[in-house]
């Protein structure tokens, strides 16, 4: 007998009923969790519940991440790597296993992840199941495109094996499908080869919306990482007004010209965090002003080469704990959404006037490119064009009216909202940005017809019903 | 513990519990190879594949089930067979918490529960201890419980063993300390796994990990007996001192 084993009856199948929240920390609802340690008690917490969704570390913004009307499986502890090829790079693991997890193990062995989102915690099966993107997915794509292939437990209890031959419907249909088609259970994906962790960063201004766009436009594909950061609140001529971060994975050469001793460094320990919640007072047009003039003014004019380690680069706020409760209660939203790029210019700049006018209190605005999308899933987000994502703390009414003009916006470009961020957008508009929606719920029904795999965000948005 | 040489074995029973994985982790990072002991093979092997890749190294498996009268003996054969002469370390981390209120009525169930978190591991490290006394060197790690400091109405045959156990460990620490092995006697409070996943009344619940880093430092310390998190010595200490008459009252 192990240690910790259970009974069946007994553990594994008896949750905490506990109010929980996306990173937003809006909005909130009640759900069954559990926490399963091994398959066998994950397949057992399956049946508890009428209707089900896996949870990884909760890092998407909205509703996606619980599920009010039964269980929510919390994947963290199955997080065990299963094997890795050091010549091919291929690492095989458990979907609880999260971004940091693999930065831990593999970052001193020269090998790092090829997308990765903007914090390091997320699960794989969480970074599988939005299709994240990372700031490469120009030149490489969304998530889904380098994972080999994943295994998905169903409805029915059976456990399949889904790749780009084997059940590829499941396979587009889980990629970006949010975990309504089952749980994602394991995860086979290429790392990639890296000589050092560090990256050569080429730093610009952009003076307005216009400049940005076409110095995206013209010298993106030099580089393998690019993102543009943005002040929402410049106006008039200054709007749109962004610095550029674009760079490329530093090779030995670099990192001794300039000096680092560790040229495979790993992740850094030590984390600040936030401890208790703000008050509502304190991210204000005013103070969020400020931020945003300093912040665009930190960074260089114009640097080239600029050495960094890839964990500033990649995951700027990862080194603060718990940064959402600088929203206060009442949380925040993130607002992300992608136009097609020949009508991009027109509706950035709309949006941006709509924010900006609004005096919403937005930073951390990113501006990003994105590439070729046709391997992506049936309901991944990215899509060719330009992305802009912004935070902005929850006002209740003012905040939705604004939304919902950037909503309009987003329609009448063609564009689409994301719904790993999305927390309050109304359901007519879905059919409109995701055409392959009604494909997507045909393989649904297939492999669900009871619907036992459910979310909040799943049934506001009545992805599958 | 310093930095052991290649090649030198511990062998981890109970091994897919939360606690004995991150011991395990801790032993693997200080270069030992690991033999894997568990009920649930399934789950030893994706254990043993994440040890070996995160931290290198060998970590093979054993299907074990302290329940079964042979289980002591086939589990010898299969350590002596792998790590013969190289055995360095035992940590018996089985544990089964069970249904305390079948236990309490149960008696075939409640003979189980002792097999289960007494008899049956005594039976396997009883074994071990010989191997590591033959060679005068090496360690054990018992993993005990605050369970067993006293006998609490709500789960006193789990209590009962793992204080049982306790006791046999600090016999057998004195019988060793004769032939330069050590012997840790670990006494975690309620720690954050699913076995008390959901309990009512759970309170001060460790991360497994922090247990796990905190028996690797008692280890490498030389301690005899450690409760983690610490705050449970004094805790415990409180528990023990209330008179009987109160204490059944108490319904703890």
């Amino acid at each position: 007998m192990s240690s910790a084993a259970p009974d069946a009856r007994r553990a594994g199948c008896r949750p905490v009923t506990a109010e929980v929240s996306g990173w937003g920390r809006f909005p909130a609802a009640r759900t069954d969790l559990y926490r399963p340690e091994r398959m066998r008690s994950l397949e057992t917490a399956v049946g508890c519940a009428d209707t089900v969704l896996a949870r990884g570390l909760g890092r998407s913004y909205g509703d996606a991440c619980y599920n009010s009307a039964g269980a929510t499986v919390l994947m963290e502890r199955l997080d065990r790597f299963l094997a890795f090829d050091s010549e091919t790079g291929t690492l095989d693991c458990e979907a609880g296993v999260s971004f940091a997890q693999i930065l831990e193990t593999f970052v001193p062995r020269g090998f790092f992840p090829p997308v990765t989102p903007g914090t390091k915690f997320v699960t794989l099966g969480g970074a599988l199941a939005c299709d994240v993107h990372g700031k490469n997915h120009h030149v490489d794509g969304s998530f889904s495109r380098h994972v080999l292939d994943f295994d998905l437990l169903a409805a029915d209890g059976s456990v399949l094996r889904c790749s780009r031959t084997a059940n590829p419907d499941l396979f587009r249909a889980t990629a970006g499908g949010m975990g309504l088609t089952g749980i994602v259970t394991r995860v086979r994906l290429t790392l990639r080869r890296m000589e050092t962790s560090y990256i050569s960063v080429d730093y610009e201004r952009a003076a307005n919306l216009g400049d940005a766009l076409e110095r995206l436009a013209a010298r993106d594909a030099e580089y393998r990482y690019s993102v543009a950061w943005i002040d929402c609140l410049a106006q008039g001529q200054s709007l749109g007004r962004s610095v550029l971060m674009r760079g490329n994975p530093a090779g030995a050469d670099e990192t001794r010209d300039a000096n680092v001793r560790e040229p495979l460094r790993g992740m850094s320990t030590p984390r600040l965090r936030v401890p208790f919640d703000a008050p509502a007072s304190l991210l204000n047009r005013h103070s969020v002003r400020a931020f945003n003039g300093l912040y665009y003014r930190r960074y260089p004019a114009d640097a080239r080469g600029r050495i960094v380690h890839f964990e500033p680069f990649f995951y700027p706020l990862d080194g603060i704990g718990d940064w959402n409760r600088l929203y206060g209660r009442r949380g925040f939203v993130q607002y992300q959404f992608v136009v097609p790029a020949d009508a991009a210019a027109a509706a950035l700049e709309d949006a941006l006037s709509l924010v900006s006018n609004a005096g919403a209190p937005s930073f951390l605005a990113v501006l990003k490119r994105f590439g070729n999308a046709e391997e992506a899933g049936l309901l991944s987000f990215p899509r060719p064009g330009y992305t802009l994502a912004l935070d902005l703390p929850w006002r209740g009414r003012d905040t939705e009216t604004l939304l919902r003009a950037l909503d309009d916006v987003v329609v009448d470009a063609g564009g689409r909202v994301y719904f790993a961020k999305d927390a309050r957008m109304r359901r007519e508009l879905v059919g409109g940005m995701y055409p392959d929606l009604d494909e997507w719920r045909g393989i649904r029904d297939r492999i669900d017809p009871a619907g036992r795999f459910s979310s909040d965000l799943g049934r506001r948005l009545g992805l599958a019903e | 513990m310093r930095a052991a040489v290649g090649g030198s074995w511990v062998v981890v029973l109970g091994a897919t519990s939360p606690i004995a994985r991150a011991v395990a982790g801790e032993l693997a990072a200080r270069g030992h190879s690991l033999l894997l002991a568990g009920r649930d093979t399934g789950e030893l092997e994706r254990i043993a594949a994440d040890l070996s890749i995160r931290h290198g190294g060998d970590v093979a498996t054993v299907a074990y089930d302290a329940r079964d009268a042979g289980a002591a003996r086939k589990l010898l054969a299969a350590v002596e067979a792998r790590a013969a002469g190289g055995l360095e370390g035992v940590v018996a981390a089985v544990g089964m918490l069970g249904d305390a209120e079948r236990a309490a009525t149960d008696p075939v169930y409640a003979a189980e529960m002792i097999q289960a978190n007494f008899t049956g591991v005594v039976a396997a490290v009883t074994g071990l201890a010989n191997l590591l006394a033959a060679r005068r060197a090496g360690f054990i790690i018992g993993v005990a419980s605050v369970a067993g400091d006293r006998g609490r109405q709500s789960n006193y045959a789990y209590g009962a063993a793992k204080g049982g156990f306790a006791l046999w460990l600090q016999g057998l620490r004195n019988r060793m300390w004769h032939v330069g092995v050590r012997v840790l006697t670990v006494k975690p409070g309620f720690v954050d796994t699913e076995m008390t996943y959901g309990l009512p009344g759970m309170f001060l619940v460790a991360h497994p990990k922090r247990v796990g880093v905190a028996i690797a430092r008692a280890l490498d310390q030389g301690r005899d007996v450690i409760y983690v998190p610490g705050f449970w010595r004094p805790i415990m200490w409180v528990i023990r001192a209330i008179p009987e008459r109160l204490f059944r009252r108490l319904r703890l």
